[in-house]
């Protein structure tokens, strides 16, 4: 490995530095010695002489004659059986206690799988919640955004999928998380031994803006080459708005032009890039991924939202701690809905018709009509069905959740 | 190999600068080498020594003074027998033949020819030696799937050009020379089967160009009724997402009355090109009996792909289909999404520095879109026969708001708007076009006066229902209300299609013009209520009737059946008063 040390720093705003240097290749990793610790850092641009580097922990206690090593490699990150059960930082050091690993290093942020060699999606993911077995299915290889606001439980949803899903492994990839969500997602998986199964890589809301980038990049390069080893892996990203928000940050910090509400032009290739990681390698395993988007302000039209709403398939509406059953959509479900159990589709739509109908009764009885015996029921019905199969901490799987649908809400409804 | 070898001096995103001395073309194509890789670029400006270059691939791993090699050659497609039935991205490189060689990812710096160097083709000569020809005239034909392949005269030569020596029948590859051609001054060409073509340059081999004029039937009844699209027309389809535009577009691409279809998926998700993929050739063409994958290419160059080839990706695709044109053939092109293409160009401006427009979009957006769309229409070739190129492009605007600069920049050239409502995809009331916004500048299959008709009720009775939710139904007078129920009645049985089911998905041009003389009657006629109550459970049954015989075959025993239960049905609420 050369190591070529520079102890002249040209420029430094926000987190890029500028160094002169020759022989640097594009998109190269160099230590940077500032007065506090050593940071990770990436050329980013290169003009003449001029290298641009985008500093992990930031600038600040970058001097001017800090110490800058180039390592000669790109941004990797190991890959084995040992990430198991392990947490790591948006750069891959690990942030538990455990050890270093640097065996097989692999590139993050690959190229893109050839469309002639997808295939149309078939599986299903069990995730033992109603609202999203019964009424919009998640499918192997899909990709599907939580649209919520602040404040929403989608954290919770997301450890609860996670404890339940019938996948063999997990990536959480955790972007300015709060550090009580960050144990509070640890903890929740290694209570249940569900940890065992997953890898984390968390960039908490302390840690250096640029970590942030990196952890879909990471958690997906990883959850690449467990899908290509036969796994079937579901991603857990959380929150994109936090990784977008990261990005307009430092194309701001780069003088960008910005083109919509400060975000940067890009926007929708940088999250298409991401999203589009999920697939299902034929003869071998899947990635499917599941993506908090926070929407500021319970705006969809927000840049945010809007670009992922585009490239997704589909989208969960988290709103008052409950999967809304309306303006959620699986695009996917037709393909898989039909093989699970012939009455499957029935009841979906017979469920949710009768769920709408109980939403006009409760408009009716908020305006002070007179209550049937129909409205009645359907307020009954209603009522249960909130609390039976809407909220997000039941576990129940398809068959049961469907038995159920036939004996304590239909037939007694219809009745 | 080209002597012409630059020096990086510069990389930022996928543009790169490079320090050259001998002279570069602007738009050419050159390699950057990083190692053993060659990653394609293209030329995009030029100052003193200094041009600037957007890769086609991701560029970790370039490095200042990595050498770059200058082919020449204008970013071109190959033109030939063996275009059908493929799947490109947007350089061209046929993408299942990567697969074969590259396992599931794409490799950067792995290029393939487009088209195949083997295959031998049944040729065919149509030329005398001594024959006069001028470019875009027919040499030979080859037989290529249900078409008859024109081999022609190299679209870039000017003039008139002898024969020298023709070749005869045979099978050859794409590579042989099948004329050999002379100007006046003596110079020679050699005509290959194969020919080479500048994607954003326009082929104008023909004599004149018409205007377009005849419907191009898409089975869809509120297109060919209402807001129908010509032959060598263009047409847009914005929408918010998950109202149904690219669904429209698949439903386009089968049904569509063309001899071609050439579907560029632009920057949009890869699953849905895998549908069409996987679907197209086990799906059969009514009208040729052939899988529809004959008839179709497709050029894909998904979301997460490089994005400069995104921007290549919708030339590419207009160049084949301007190819087939010239051999007298229909053609379609269907552009998803056209804002994903206009974000390539934002991206790669924003890295120029240029100053920015609206919404950081260049300044120049406008006319490239103008241009692009202009590459559409009908053209009298130089045989006397006629081709044209149709293309249709979705809008992804921001946010669902129309007024942002793509979908405004696109209205300004198109001849036919299908805008899509999210109000609409919410009500399930597919396809989701606004029958009230839309508009198109085309000939529809049945009378104008009888269209301004329909649509004026389709206006009169969205007033009414809008009065409605103010007043309720009881403030509402009975005529009224019959007017809004006649437009919901449009709406449901004549606007709505079911995707799902064959017949109801392709309703054919006799059966519009029959059904729609049908429901002008409907229109037409005063009728007669009681209460509201009566009138609208009237409507209710008329609605589920009228979706009935929307399924069943034309002209069958049912369809006659069904339609004598309506008319009766009809009769017996109908005012004779006057």
């Amino acid at each position: 490995m050369q190591n070529k040390v520079y102890h002249r720093i040209e420029q430094i705003t926000g987190s890029v530095i500028v160094v002169q240097a020759d022989d640097v290749i594009n998109g190269e990793l160099a230590y940077v010695d500032s007065t506090h610790g050593t940071s990770l850092a990436q050329v980013i641009r290169l003009e003449n002489e001029n290298v641009f580097l985008q500093v992990f922990a930031g600038g600040r206690g970058v001097g001017t004659d800090s110490k800058v090593r180039f390592l000669g490699k790109t941004m990797q990150v190991p890959f084995s059986e040992n990430l198991l059960g392990r947490v790591f930082t948006g750069s891959g050091a690990p942030r538990d206690n455990g050890p270093v690993i640097t065996e097989n290093m692999i590139d993050i942020g690959g190229p893109s799988v050839n469309p002639a060699k997808r295939i149309i999606p078939r599986n299903m993911v069990r995730t033992g919640i109603p609202m999203i077995d019964v009424f919009n299915t998640l499918v192997e290889s899909q990709k599907l955004p939580i649209f919520s606001v602040a404040g929403e439980p989608y954290n919770e949803l997301l450890a609860q999928i996670a404890l339940q899903a019938e996948v063999d492994v997990i990536i959480l990839g955790g972007m300015g998380l709060k550090h009580d969500d960050y144990l509070f997602f640890r903890d929740k998986l290694d209570e249940s031994g569900a940890l065992s199964r997953s890898v984390m890589f968390v960039h908490t809301a302390s840690d250096p803006t640029v970590e942030c980038l990196l952890v879909p990049d990471i958690a997906l390069a990883v959850a690449e080459k467990y899908a290509l080893e036969d796994k079937r892996v579901l991603v857990l990203l959380t929150d994109m708005t936090n990784f977008a928000d990261s990005m307009k940050e430092v194309a701001i910090t780069m003088e960008q032009i910005p083109s919509n509400r400060g975000y940067p032009g890009d926007l929708y290739s940088q999250l298409a890039a991401r999203y589009e990681k999920a697939v299902d390698f034929e003869g071998s395993g899947s990635i499917t991924i599941l993506a908090v988007t926070t929407m500021p302000g319970d705006d969809v039209t927000h840049p945010v939202p809007d670009n992922t709403g585009y490239i997704t398939e589909g989208q969960f509406y988290l709103k008052n701690g409950r999967i809304e059953p309306f303006g959620s959509l699986s695009r996917l479900k037709q393909q898989v809905n039909d093989k699970t159990r012939e009455d499957h589709r029935t009841i979906m739509d017979t469920m949710i018709q009768l769920y709408a109908s109980f939403k006009e009764t409760l408009e009716k009885q908020s305006m002070g009509f007179r209550m049937s015996e129909w409205d009645s029921k359907l307020l009954k019905y209603g009522e249960r069905f909130e609390n039976e199969m809407m909220t997000i901490t039941v576990n129940l799987p398809l068959e049961s959740a469907l038995d159920a649908g036939w004996q304590r809400y239909c037939i007694k409804a219809d009745r | 190999m080209s002597e012409n070898i630059g020096k990086i001096t510069g990389v930022n995103g996928n543009l790169l600068k490079v320090k050259f001395e001998k002279p570069v073309i602007q738009n050419e194509v050159a390699y950057a080498c990083v190692g053993d890789l060659k990653l394609k670029a293209e030329v995009i400006r030029i100052r003193g020594n200094s041009a600037e270059l957007q890769v086609f691939e991701d560029t970790v791993g370039v490095k200042v003074g990595d050498p770059v090699e200058f082919s020449g050659d204008l970013l071109s497609v190959e033109l030939g027998p063996g275009l059908l039935t493929q799947i490109f991205d947007g350089l061209q490189n046929p993408l299942p033949a990567l697969a074969k060689e590259c396992g599931f990812f794409l490799q950067r710096g792995t290029y393939l020819k487009p088209l195949p160097r083997d295959t031998k083709w049944v040729y065919t000569p149509k030329l005398n030696v001594g024959d006069t020809v001028t470019a875009g005239d027919t040499i030979g034909t080859i037989p290529e799937g249900m078409f008859n392949h024109r081999v022609m005269v190299p679209f870039k030569l000017r003039g008139k050009w002898t024969v020298e020596k023709v070749t005869p029948a045979g099978e050859y590859t794409v590579e042989e020379v099948v004329a050999v051609l002379k100007d006046d001054k003596g110079n020679t060409v050699d005509a290959t089967i194969m020919q080479i073509w500048p994607v954003k340059m326009p082929i104008a081999c023909y004599s004149e160009r018409m205007r377009p004029t005849d419907s191009m039937a898409t089975k869809l009844r509120t297109i060919d009724t209402f807001f129908p699209i010509a032959k060598g027309g263009t047409f847009c389809v914005p929408g918010p997402f998950g109202a149904g535009k690219t669904v429209l577009q698949q439903i386009m691409s089968r049904n569509a009355e063309v001899d071609i279809v050439i579907i560029a998926a632009c920057g949009e998700r890869a699953g849905e090109v895998v549908e069409t993929l996987r679907e197209f050739p086990e799906l059969i063409d009514p009208r040729t009996g052939k899988s529809l994958m004959d008839r179709t290419i497709i050029i894909c160059n998904t979301s997460s792909m490089p994005v400069a080839a995104r921007e290549a990706s919708v030339y590419t695709g207009v160049t084949l289909a301007e190819y087939y044109r010239q051999m007298g053939l229909d053609v379609l092109l269907l552009a998803d999404s056209t804002s994903r293409w206009a974000q390539a160009l934002r991206e790669m401006s924003g890295r120029l520095e240029e100053i920015p427009g609206e919404e950081a979009f260049p300044a120049y957006l406008e006319s490239v879109i103008a241009s692009f769309y202009e590459r559409g229409g009908i053209v009298r070739l130089n045989d006397g026969t006629t081709g044209s190129v149709t293309i249709g492009g979705t809008v992804s605007p921001a946010g669902g708001n129309f007024e942002e600069p793509v979908t405004q920049a696109t209205l300004k050239v198109v001849g036919a708007f299908h805008g899509l409502s999210r109000a609409r995809s919410d009500a399930r009331r597919y396809p989701a076009i606004d029958p009230l916004e839309s508009w198109s500048k085309y000939p529809s299959i049945v009378d104008a006066d009888n269209v301004a008709t329909a649509r004026k009720l389709l206006l009169a009775g969205s007033e009414v229902g809008q009065m409605m939710k103010v007043v309720g139904e009881e403030g509402t007078s009975i005529d009224d209300f019959v007017t809004y129920l006649k437009s919901e009645y449009v709406d449901s049985t004549y606007l709505q299609q079911n995707a799902f089911d064959v017949t109801d998905s392709s309703c054919s041009i006799d059966r519009q013009e029959y059904v729609f003389g049908k429901l002008l009657k409907l229109l037409n006629t005063k009728m007669k209520f009681d209460s509201q109550d009566d009138a609208r459970s009237f409507f209710q049954k008329l609605a589920q009737t009228c979706k009935d015989w929307n399924v069943t075959a034309y002209k069958s025993d049912e369809f006659k059946q069904t339609e004598e239960q309506m008319t009766q049905m009809l009769a017996e609420v109908s005012d004779y008063a006057e």
